[in-house]
């Protein structure tokens, strides 16, 4: 019986479920330490405030505390750092104010950590925590981008002027105005992309662990980037030596982008664990969770598009304010400038672009990378733009964006801001998606609905986006302060099986079984001998972890190379037991055979050989089987795709129905196309949220209006259609496996599609526009301040 | 300080508790089931939901006491004493109904309850509305829904995992 296949390109059921499913999953909550007390933070109410005083007295007496811990305690810590600077347009650099781990003097935002309360049980914690006397006097505060601005808006920091970040810029603004002045038209849009609360469903947490016989710290934390943690905790925080520190990140319940940062809760359990000689553990609540993981986009923008007159683009500008919270986080800066003004050529030819970018503080929780990343963002205002320039020059939606489209004979293609596209075809995507939704029959449906009474519409958006960030020099001289290589480790152990170790982390991708999938195939040991190890930073080699879609098109590139290596070295191994040639040993279907005879060894005899090197070249080769690699890209990646959303409105109650949803991605090389398809799901999911459903809203004096899941509205079940999702693929020119990364494209390329659909419903309105969410409350407004005379009733 | 005995999985337990706490609470934190996981506070995300007496409810918010005397079964107790897995377990592996795992054992109770209070069959709208009170932040549910409804049939003795597939 021939084995089943399991290599690329199978849909192999998923290593990591039998736990998952059975209830035996390891999450850091999960986690117990003999002797662990139980942290409690107690947090701002305030927006802004200056502390007057903090009077611990009486939670220091109550029953099993041991110990209350304020800024003062820790103002010799150093900074949360942030881990990208960017420079002005005068090329001074970025405000960079001090993030301490405990307020310091002030509270900045609602859920800023002012004390923490450490006891023998969560309970007593949370007990003791309501007993602490904090007297604040409050200060006026900013809660918006656009109050922040205002001539003379109160500083949310000293230091910060006009409560500027910094002032960027990117692209050549002469021949932008000038591709202005020659155009025959100019279509202006003012948007906003609404401010997201991540809500990965595990709350983050953090056990801090120190051993005082060796004087190692151990930290597990809900991390997507165990290493990097690590760094920023030890080597700018807490001044522990990165030897001595031990971090890991176990099975994590989604992240989402919202793990990624270095959070000052890990740095509290961890320094508190040191200081009081015993474990501590803090779990977040959820209303926590809403008040102090890092929110996603937030920005306020303005575009414009220069036409010719045959509806060619000419040229973009791009204004956009976006809001950084009260503190930089880890990669917030990054976010609004080299992963959001690079994407705005998009999938077209737009000659010229110059866009401004101005990050402001506001007295919010600290604002990051949230799926997707400045790219959806990007791709928001361009395919929401594309739809308004249709509409004003009478052009077909389709028809203008084939019209722009990048040639499909035009890769690599140098775009005005900064990126070069390998490869792509967004022609073939488009035809895809238009034929599975059934665009030709819209009108007809369009038709059915209206005679039911209820408005139809149906929107298009044709995205590019950008994975796999890199390479570390290009990055490096941006203001990035990391390398963004990627790791990994090959063990073949004597008897053929093999353990991944990879500086990637999975948080629900599946990477325990896409990477077997790829030892599989290139090695061509079966599926059930290949185990992958990651997040644990005493395993592992120094990996950065995972975000930007990187794991598989970086990290499974660095497996790839590990594994060229592991055949390089069987080879010599196999020639030399065969009496041949290392040029004439080929390795194919887990043999090493000599070419043209049947002289083989397989692959587990090779690593027997490796391991009890009786008969071996000892000469010339070290014994073993384990190889490491590090990869550093060369580019980024060009995932694409064309996502079509037909919605239906009830005019009665303002609500938007998910009719249809097709999505046809380019990600390049497929390896596990349900684990794919499942990604690209619950990106749409997210994207249909940010449309429809999700909004963090804050009032205007900075209090948390949306601080749970009563008030924040999550997509759930009955929110959401089945979806339509296929990829039509380009392979990625310059990585070895071809992939290009689809974690973030259902977030990316869907929401201008949902919002350009409800647009198109909502058409005999006279909508030009709509930001998110495009909820039942403003669409009902809409359709019932315009309702045409000729309503039928 | 009062204390609740519970059949959990099969086996007696008898623990000490406060007024204040949750049965949630007994279970990971005194029994060490961490399979049933906390979500969030104001009960809506449906991560803690367990069976009492065969009825899925969310731990999170029932007091330990409440449920006195009673029979809890959690994702830990589904499987078979050999292993087996519940079909229910089997067809969120099958259809690819879980991604972090984190909402999952809460999804699984509340699905193999939303199944077997409908015996005469179940459309997808009435799993997606059956699904109200559990969320899911990576699958997008469309997977979910699917595994429901594969499930269905095996649980009701009307066909096999395998045939649903088809
Ligand atoms: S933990 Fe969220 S409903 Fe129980
Ligand atoms: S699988 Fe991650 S929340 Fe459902």
């Amino acid at each position: 019986m021939n084995a089943p296949f399991e290599g690329i390109g199978a849909s192999v059921r998923r290593k990591e479920d039998l736990r998952f499913i059975s209830g035996n999953g390891h999450y850091t909550d999960d986690i117990n330490r003999p002797g662990q007390l139980h942290a409690v933070i107690k947090r701002s109410d305030r927006p802004h405030a200056k502390i007057l005083s903090i009077d611990t007295a009486a939670a220091q007496a109550a029953p099993g505390v041991v110990a209350v811990f304020t800024g003062a305690d820790t103002a010799g810590l150093g900074s949360i750092p942030c881990g990208w600077q960017i420079h002005n347009k005068d090329g001074s650099p970025m405000a960079e104010p001090r993030h301490p781990v405990l307020a310091e003097g002030f509270v900045r935002h609602v859920g800023d950590p002012i004390a923490v309360v450490i006891a023998d049980t969560k309970q007593h914690a949370k007990d003791a925590a309501e007993l602490l006397a904090i007297d604040l006097e409050e200060l006026p505060a900013v809660a918006t981008v656009t109050a922040a601005t205002a001539p003379g808006a109160y500083l949310v920091h000293e230091g910060a002027a006009g409560n500027l970040c910094y002032d960027w810029h990117l692209g050549d603004k002469a021949a932008t105005e000038a591709a202005f002045a020659s155009a025959a038209k100019i279509v202006k849009l003012d948007l906003e992309n609404n401010r997201l609360i991540p809500n990965a469903m595990e709350p983050r947490a953090a056990l801090g662990d120190f051993d005082a016989s060796s004087g190692d710290y151990t930290l597990y934390t809900t991390s997507q980037n165990p290493h990097v943690i690590r760094l920023l905790m030890g080597a700018f925080v807490l001044g522990l030596p990165e030897h001595r520190l031990r971090v890991v990140a176990p099975d994590v319940g989604g992240g989402f982008g919202s793990k990624i940062y270095h959070y000052a809760e890990e740095a509290i359990v961890t320094w508190a664990a040191g200081k009081l000689k015993r474990p501590v553990k803090w779990t977040a609540d959820r209303s926590e969770s809403f008040m102090s993981d890092a929110h996603g986009r937030d920005h306020v923008s303005t575009a414009e598009l220069a036409l010719d007159a045959q509806g060619k683009f000419l040229g973009l500008k791009v204004h956009t304010l976006a809001n950084m919270g009260a503190y930089l986080s880890t990669f917030a800066t990054a976010v609004p400038t080299y992963l959001y003004a690079t994407l705005l050529a998009g999938t077209y030819t737009t000659p010229v672009i110059y866009v401004e970018v101005k990050a402001v503080f506001t007295n919010t929780v600290p604002v990051d990378a949230y799926r997707g990343a400045g790219r959806p963002e990007a791709t928001f205002l361009l395919e929401r733009l594309v739809d308004v320039a249709a509409q004003e020059t009478g052009l077909d939606r389709v028809e203008i964006r084939r019209k722009n489209f990048i040639p499909r004979d035009a890769f690599p293609y140098q775009t005005p801001v900064a990126l070069q596209y390998d490869s792509g075809d967004y022609f073939a995507t488009l035809d895809a998606a238009l034929k599975t939704a059934d665009w030709a029959g819209f009108p007809a449906r369009r038709a059915a609905a209206a005679a039911k009474g209820k408005l139809r519409g149906i929107g298009i958006s044709t995205y590019l986006e950008a994975c796999g960030i890199a390479p570390s020099k290009v990055v490096g001289s941006l203001g990035a302060r990391a390398g963004l290589y990627e790791v990994a480790n090959i063990r073949v152990h004597p008897t053929g099986s093999v353990t991944v170790f990879t500086g990637t982390h999975s948080h629900g991708q599946g990477h325990e079984t896409t990477m077997a999938q790829l030892v599989t195939d290139q090695l061509g040991v079966p599926f059930s001998q290949v185990d992958v190890v990651h997040g644990d930073t005493s395993k592992i080699p120094f990996g950065m972890g995972t975000y930007g879609s990187r794991s598989l098109a970086v990290g499974g590139s660095a497996m790839v190379k590990a594994m060229d290596k592991i055949i390089l070295k069987g080879r010599k191994i196999a020639a030399h037991l065969l009496e041949a040639d290392i040029d004439d040993i080929e390795f194919k279907d887990g043999k090493f055979t000599v070419a043209g005879t049947d002289r083989a060894k397989t692959f587990g005899e090779i690593a027997l050989t490796a391991y009890v090197p009786h008969n071996y070249p000892i000469e010339e080769l070290e014994p073993g089987l384990d190889e490491t690699a590090f990869y550093d890209p060369k580019n980024f990646t060009y995932p694409g795709g064309c996502h079509i959303c037909e919605v239906e409105i009830d005019p009665d109650t303002g609500v938007t129905k998910v009719i249809n949803f097709t999505a046809v991605d380019d990600v390049g090389r497929v390896v596990n196309p349900m684990i794919v398809e499942g990604q690209v799901q619950g990106g749409v999911a997210q994207g249909i949220g940010q449309a429809l459903l999700e909004n963090a809203v804050y009032d205007e004096n900075g209090q948390l209006l949306s601080g749970s899941f009563m008030d924040y509205t999550m997509p759930r079940a009955d929110n959401l259609p089945n979806f339509s999702v296929a990829t039509e693929n380009t392979m990625c020119t310059h990585n070895p496996l071809g992939s290009k990364g689809c974690g973030e494209v259902g977030a990316i390329g869907s929401p201008p599609a949902v919002i350009n659909a409800v647009v198109d419903a909502l058409r005999d309105y006279g909508v030009r526009h709509i930001n998110m969410p495009a909820s039942p409350e403003k669409l009902w407004s809409i359709i019932n301040a315009g309702r045409p005379a000729m309503a039928a009733e | 300080m009062p204390q609740v005995t519970l059949t959990v999985n099969g086996k007696a337990a008898s623990v000490e508790v406060e007024g204040r706490t949750l049965l949630v609470e007994v279970l990971r934190d005194k029994l060490g089931l961490t399979g049933t996981h906390v979500g969030c506070d104001t009960s809506q995300c449906g991560a803690c939901v367990v069976h009492v007496d065969g009825k899925a409810i969310k731990s999170c918010t029932t007091l330990a006491w409440q449920v006195d005397g009673s029979t809890v079964t959690t994702i830990e107790g589904l499987a078979a004493a050999d292993g087996t897995l519940h079909p229910m377990q089997e067809a969120f592996r099958e259809y690819h109904a879980l991604q972090c795992g984190f909402c999952t054992p809460g999804m699984v109770m509340s699905a193999i309850d939303l199944v077997t209070t409908h015996p005469d069959g179940l459309t997808e709208q009435q799993i997606r509305d059956g699904l109200e009170g559990n969320i899911c932040r990576c699958t997008g549910y469309h997977n979910i829904v699917k595994a429901i409804a594969a499930a269905w049939p095996v649980m009701h003795g009307r066909g096999t995992l395998a045939a649903a597939a088809e």
